[in-house]
């Protein structure tokens, strides 16, 4: 088993347990309210919408946009120092929820609207996040 | 503040103190925090032990007991702390109007000490000095776990992607936020107490590196050491007191499920032209337990943890139009002495200092006392608010 100390790590907890192990199965689920179907990202207990507490875990498309990006200079944390300049997205998933992660892929080509999918990338063996790319680019 | 209290009980604030404002002081927050609180009992003509209340910001290392106990303040009617970080600044000063004019305690001090220069850690811990974000460990709790294995960890980052979007939106240019640099930094430069003394041109800051883009090193507030306290007591003690007192007009807090902590300020519904939160879920009771409009306003302390925050609390304030903040600033409307809203006068938190943003109150007070180091002419009412991406809150002060 290979893991990275320095690299920043969930505390997981019942809510966001779900999340992260289905990630290590490149799955990319959410909560799905069982009431009213409001999807909702980060993990909650309860719907925001209807207070149901009944949800499954609904498996995504993969599908969404850009809604917002930065690229992080220096300083960042100390897992990230070797890769800065990097980028930071905010992806609105096809669901509706909005999602922090990261583009694989040129910096140059990030844009607000651009349509990407999730892909995968193995941390270590305990973590798994979910990224993305142009759609259509996978290869 | 309150509706119907008796003009006795109104609130004021009598006296303000600060430490002095560097890189890096050599002695510890709650060192600091007792010079301030001194420098503040010494302004109003108040003895330390009349103090029988206090409010903090509720990330203070410096607890009431720590400071009691090192100052000999005999008995505390009342306490309280408020979330969270900078949308603490105002809120901390509603609560202590609502003590005084509530009759729960009489004479309240609020205060925050701060070291977080590069060379102020004095723990281990998030909040025992130098950069939060960098202390908090690989293992990552609550909605910070949805960021930091993404490398997006600092405010600086989670700012930058509200402010990318603001652009994208409203067509607010990265240069609009480089014209609020350059006005506080032109204040600070004619502040003795600033820690930055040089104005900075547009140029000079659109050279300054980048740190999140949009964000440049001159759009941030500074890393530095130094403490602040304010005491606020009854209209009726005021007038036994030093100082002319400076009212609390108006104050009100918001704190909304969505939109405005910086964690999850994207969430369902979380674009910027959004829902109707933030200083917009505010403002209409400021103002309106006020009868003031926002046009009443003389001079304005903007919570600044990065200089974008200003247009975007302008906006959500009603200063000027939704999506309109670029614009305003680029007018030099914020800009003093000549601006018809001049903002953050001493310097603002990337020229006086950072201290969470609590340096903002002690000069709305030097502004309605007339003796601001850069003074609004005749100025009645202050603005000062708490950060729009937290847990906040906004006061409304008055000669």
């Amino acid at each position: 088993m290979t893991t990275r100390d320095d690299y920043p790590k969930p505390v997981q907890d019942a809510d966001s347990e779900p999340f992260w192990q289905f990630c290590r199965s490149q799955e990319l689920r959410i909560q799905r309210c069982s009431q009213c179907g409001l999807h909702r990202y980060h993990p909650r207990p309860r719907c925001p919408n209807c207070r149901s507490s009944s949800f499954d875990w609904a498996r995504c498309t993969g599908a969404g946009v850009v809604h917002s990006f930065t690229i992080c200079h220096p300083p960042v944390l100390p897992a990230f120092s070797g890769r800065a300049p990097y980028n930071v997205v905010v992806v609105q998933l096809e669901e509706g929820p909005y999602m922090v992660s990261n583009l694989v892929g040129d910096d140059e080509e990030l844009r607000i609207g651009m349509p990407v999918e999730v892909c995968f990338t193995k941390i270590d063996d305990e973590l798994t996040i979910p990224q993305f790319r142009a759609r259509g680019s996978a290869g | 503040m309150l509706a119907g209290v008796e003009p006795g009980r109104r609130a004021a604030l009598v006296g303000i103190g600060q430490t002095e404002y560097a890189k890096s002081i050599d002695r510890s927050e709650l060192a600091l925090a007792c010079d301030a609180i001194l420098a503040a009992c010494e302004d109003a003509g108040m003895p330390v032990t009349d103090i029988d209340g206090m409010t903090r910001y509720d990330v203070e290392q410096s607890t009431e007991w720590d400071v009691i106990y090192s100052l000999g303040i005999p008995h505390l009617r009342f306490f309280a702390g408020t979330p969270s970080g900078g949308g603490g600044l105002a809120s901390t000063i509603v609560l202590a109007a609502m003590a005084v004019e509530t009759g729960m305690a009489t004479s309240v001090v609020s205060y925050r000490a701060r070291r977080r220069g590069a060379r102020s850690s004095f723990g281990p811990g998030p909040y025992q000095g130098g950069r939060p974000w960098a202390k908090k460990g690989s293992l990552v709790a609550g909605p910070n776990q949805y960021h930091h294995p993404f490398g997006l960890a600092s405010p600086a980052q989670e700012m930058a992607l509200i402010a990318r979007r603001h652009m994208h939106v409203y067509g607010t240019r990265a240069e609009h936020f480089g014209m609020q640099a350059v006005a506080q930094r032109s204040h600070a430069s004619t502040n003795p107490a600033a820690i930055m003394k040089n104005a900075i041109t547009l140029d000079e800051w659109r050279d300054s590196r980048m740190i999140a883009d949009p964000i440049h090193l001159y759009d941030c507030s500074l890393e530095n050491d130094g403490a602040v306290a304010l005491i606020v007591t009854t209209t009726e003690r005021a007038a036994d007191l030093r100082q002319e007192p400076v009212y609390v007009l108006a104050g009100a807090q918001g704190e909304h499920p969505i939109h405005t902590q910086l964690a999850v300020y994207f969430s369902e519904t979380g674009d910027y032209g959004g829902p109707k939160n933030g200083g917009w879920g505010i403002a209409p009771r400021l103002f309106g337990s006020a009868g003031v409009r926002p046009r009443d306003v003389d001079v304005a302390l903007v919570f600044d943890h990065f200089t974008m925050a200003v247009p975007f609390t302008l906006e959500q304030y009603g200063f000027c139009g939704e999506g309109e903040g670029g614009a305003f600033i680029e007018s030099g409307a914020t800009r003093w002495p000549n601006g018809a809203l001049p903002v953050n006068t001493h310097g603002g938190s990337n020229g006086e200092a950072f201290i969470h943003g609590f340096n903002h109150l002690p000069e709305a007070v030097r502004q309605l006392r007339g003796t601001a180091a850069n003074q609004v002419q005749g100025a009645e009412i202050a603005f000062v608010n708490g950060s729009i991406t937290d847990s906040s809150g906004a006061v409304l002060l008055s000669r």
